[in-house]
C-alpha cells in the first residue's frame, strides 16, 4: 500500500516534470522563432504576429488531439512517443530552415504571408505534438473525477511556469551564450531524453496499475 | 586672487545650473504618438526641434534635432560624423539610408548631390509621417521612402540587381538595436549591393562589449575598416568600402576640398581626419555577430 502511494507520487513527479519541460521548450522555441525569421522577414510586428498565431493554432490543435488520444489506454509509453516525435519534428527547423526561407522569400513577396507560411512549415508540426502533452498528462494523473480539476490546475501551473522560465532563460541568457541552432539541438536532445525516460518508466508504473486502480 | 577665482567659479556654476533649469522648462512637447514600434515625441525649445523615441527626460535621447533658425546646420555629432563618408566616396549617385529619423541625412545628401537617387528604408510609417509634418521632410522624384524592414528591403533590392554607391546604416538608437541589422550575413548582403567603388557608413556605438563584437564583424566581412571616434560623444562611425580605403593623406586632401561645400552645414570635415583610424583597436578574440548569434542588445548593456 505504501509502495503504491509512493509510486503514484513518483509517477506524478515524473509527469509534472515532463509537463514542465514541454512548457519550457515550447516558449523557448517560440522566442527563437523571431530570431530565425528575422534575416528573411525582418522584425516587424507582423513577423511576431505570424509566429504567435502559428503557435496558438498548433497548441490548440495539439490539445484537441492529445485529449482525444487519452481516451483509449493512456500509457506513459505513448506519452514518451510525443516527446520523441517532437524532437524529430524539430530537425527540419534545425537543418533546413534557411533553405526553406530562401525559397519562400522568392515565391512570396509580402513579408506578412511569407513569415506566416514559413512559421506554419517550421513550427506547426513540432508545436502541435508538444501541445498534445498537457491534456494527455491530465489523463495520466487523474484517478477520479473528484480531483480532476485539481490535477488539471496543477498541471497548467507547472507547464505554464515552465513556459515562463523558458521565455526568461532563453531571452536573458541562452541567446547570449549559444547559437540559435545549439539551443535548438539541446532542446531536441532534452525532448528525446524525456521521451525515453517516460517510456522506460512506463513498465515500473504499470506494474502497480492494478493496485492503484483498486485504491481509487 | 583665490577668492576671485572661487567667486567666478561660483557664478559660472550658478549660471550653468539656471541655464539648465531654464532649458528644462523651455522644452515644449508639441506632438506625441504611439506607433506600432515606439513612442514618438516631438519637442521644441527656443533654439531647436527634436524627435525622440522615449518619454524620459534624459538628455542624449533625441533621435534627430534641427535648429529653428538655421535648419541646415547639423545638431548632432553623429550626423556630422556621417559626412566623413565624403572623404571616401565623394560622388555617390545611388544612396541607401537605413533609418529615417527626422530626415536629416537625406536632406544633407540630397543638398550635396541633387542628382543622386536616395532610398530610405524605414520600418515605422509613423516616423515618416512625423518627419513630414514636423521636420519638413518630403519624398520627391529623387528621394523615396520604403516602409518596411531594412533587411527585407536589401534582400529584395539584391534580387532586383540594384547597386548603391553609398549605404548609410543609421538604424540604431540607444534604446533598442535591431539585432538582425548587425550580423555578418547582413553585412554580406549589404556588400553585395555595393558598386565597385561603393561604401558603407554605419553610425553605431563606441562603448560596451558590443563595440568589440561589431568591429570584429565588420572586419570579417570588409577587411580593413575606418573607425571614427570623437571625444565627448558616445557615437562612432564605421566606414567600410568595396575598394581599398584611402590613405590618411588622401583623406586630408579631400577634407580640404570639401571645406567650402560643407560651410552651408556649418561643418568642416577636416577635424575628423586625425580621428579616422584603420587600427584594429578592439578585442579581436571576441565572438563576431551572426544570424545564429547576435545578442546585440544584451552586449550593449
Amino acid at each position: 500500500m505504501i509502495l503504491t502511494e509512493s509510486s503514484i507520487s513518483k509517477k506524478n513527479l515524473l509527469v509534472m516534470s515532463l509537463a514542465f519541460i514541454s512548457g519550457f521548450i515550447i516558449m523557448s522555441i517560440e522566442l527563437l522563432g523571431g530570431r530565425i525569421l528575422a534575416p528573411y522577414f525582418g522584425s516587424s510586428i507582423f513577423v511576431w504576429g505570424s509566429i504567435i498565431t502559428v503557435f496558438m493554432i498548433s497548441l490548440s490543435l495539439g490539445y484537441l488531439l492529445g485529449g482525444k488520444l487519452s481516451l483509449r489506454k493512456p500509457r506513459l509509453k505513448q506519452h514518451g512517443t510525443f516527446f520523441i516525435s517532437s524532437a524529430f519534428l524539430l530537425l527540419p527547423l534545425i537543418l533546413f530552415s534557411n533553405q526553406l526561407m530562401e525559397s519562400l522569400f522568392l515565391i512570396i513577396e509580402d513579408p506578412r504571408y511569407g513569415s506566416l507560411s514559413v512559421s506554419l512549415l517550421l513550427f506547426f508540426l513540432p508545436t502541435t505534438v508538444l501541445g498534445m502533452i498537457a491534456p494527455y498528462s491530465v489523463r495520466l494523473l487523474v484517478i477520479n473525477s473528484h480531483h480532476s480539476g485539481h490535477i488539471a490546475g496543477t498541471l497548467y501551473f507547472v507547464s505554464t511556469l515552465g513556459s515562463a522560465l523558458g521565455t526568461l532563460v532563453t531571452s536573458f541568457y541562452l541567446v547570449l551564450w549559444f547559437e540559435v541552432n545549439q539551443i535548438l539541438i539541446s532542446m531536441a536532445l532534452i525532448l528525446f531524453a524525456a521521451g525515453f525516460l517516460a517510456i522506460f518508466s512506463d513498465k515500473n508504473f504499470s506494474e502497480n496499475k492494478l493496485s492503484v486502480d483498486s485504491t481509487s | 586672487m583665490k577668492t576671485l577665482l572661487k567667486m567666478t567659479g561660483f557664478i559660472c556654476l550658478l549660471y550653468l545650473v539656471s541655464w539648465q533649469a531654464m532649458a528644462q522648462i523651455g522644452i515644449r512637447q508639441i506632438h506625441q504618438e504611439r506607433s506600432l514600434y515606439r513612442n514618438i515625441i516631438v519637442t521644441e525649445d527656443s533654439t531647436r526641434r527634436c524627435m525622440r523615441f522615449t518619454i524620459t527626460r534624459r538628455t542624449g535621447q533625441n533621435q534627430s534635432c534641427r535648429f529653428l533658425q538655421n535648419p541646415q546646420h547639423l545638431v548632432f555629432p553623429y550626423a556630422k560624423m556621417t559626412l566623413s563618408s565624403l572623404l571616401v566616396q565623394d560622388n555617390p549617385q545611388k544612396i541607401l539610408i537605413i533609418g529615417l529619423g527626422g530626415g536629416t541625412l537625406p536632406a544633407v545628401y540630397s543638398h550635396l548631390f541633387p542628382q543622386a537617387d536616395i532610398v530610405i528604408s524605414e520600418i515605422d510609417e509613423a516616423v515618416l509621417r512625423v518627419a513630414e509634418d514636423y521636420f519638413n521632410f518630403e519624398e520627391t522624384d529623387r528621394i523615396k521612402v520604403d516602409i518596411g524592414d531594412a533587411r527585407v528591403y536589401i534582400k529584395r533590392a539584391s534580387l532586383r540587381g540594384e547597386k548603391f554607391d553609398l549605404v548609410i546604416v543609421d538604424a540604431f538608437n540607444g534604446e533598442y538595436i535591431p539585432e538582425h541589422l548587425m550580423t555578418q550575413e547582413f553585412l554580406q548582403e549589404v556588400q553585395q549591393l555595393l558598386t565597385a567603388t561603393g561604401m558603407v557608413v554605419a553610425n553605431t556605438f563606441s562603448s560596451s562589449r558590443l563595440y568589440d563584437a561589431e568591429s570584429q564583424t565588420y572586419r570579417n566581412v570588409f577587411g580593413e575598416i575606418i573607425n571614427l571616434r570623437m571625444p565627448n560623444t558616445g557615437n562612432r562611425i564605421i566606414i567600410a568600402s568595396a575598394e581599398a580605403l584611402p590613405s590618411p593623406n588622401t583623406l586630408a586632401q579631400r577634407a580640404a576640398q570639401w571645406a567650402l561645400r560643407l560651410e552651408y552645414f556649418n561643418r568642416d570635415v577636416k577635424d575628423f581626419v586625425p580621428h579616422m583610424s584603420t587600427a584594429v583597436a578592439w578585442n579581436t578574440r571576441v565572438r563576431h555577430l551572426t544570424d545564429q548569434y547576435s545578442p546585440a542588445n544584451l552586449l550593449n548593456n
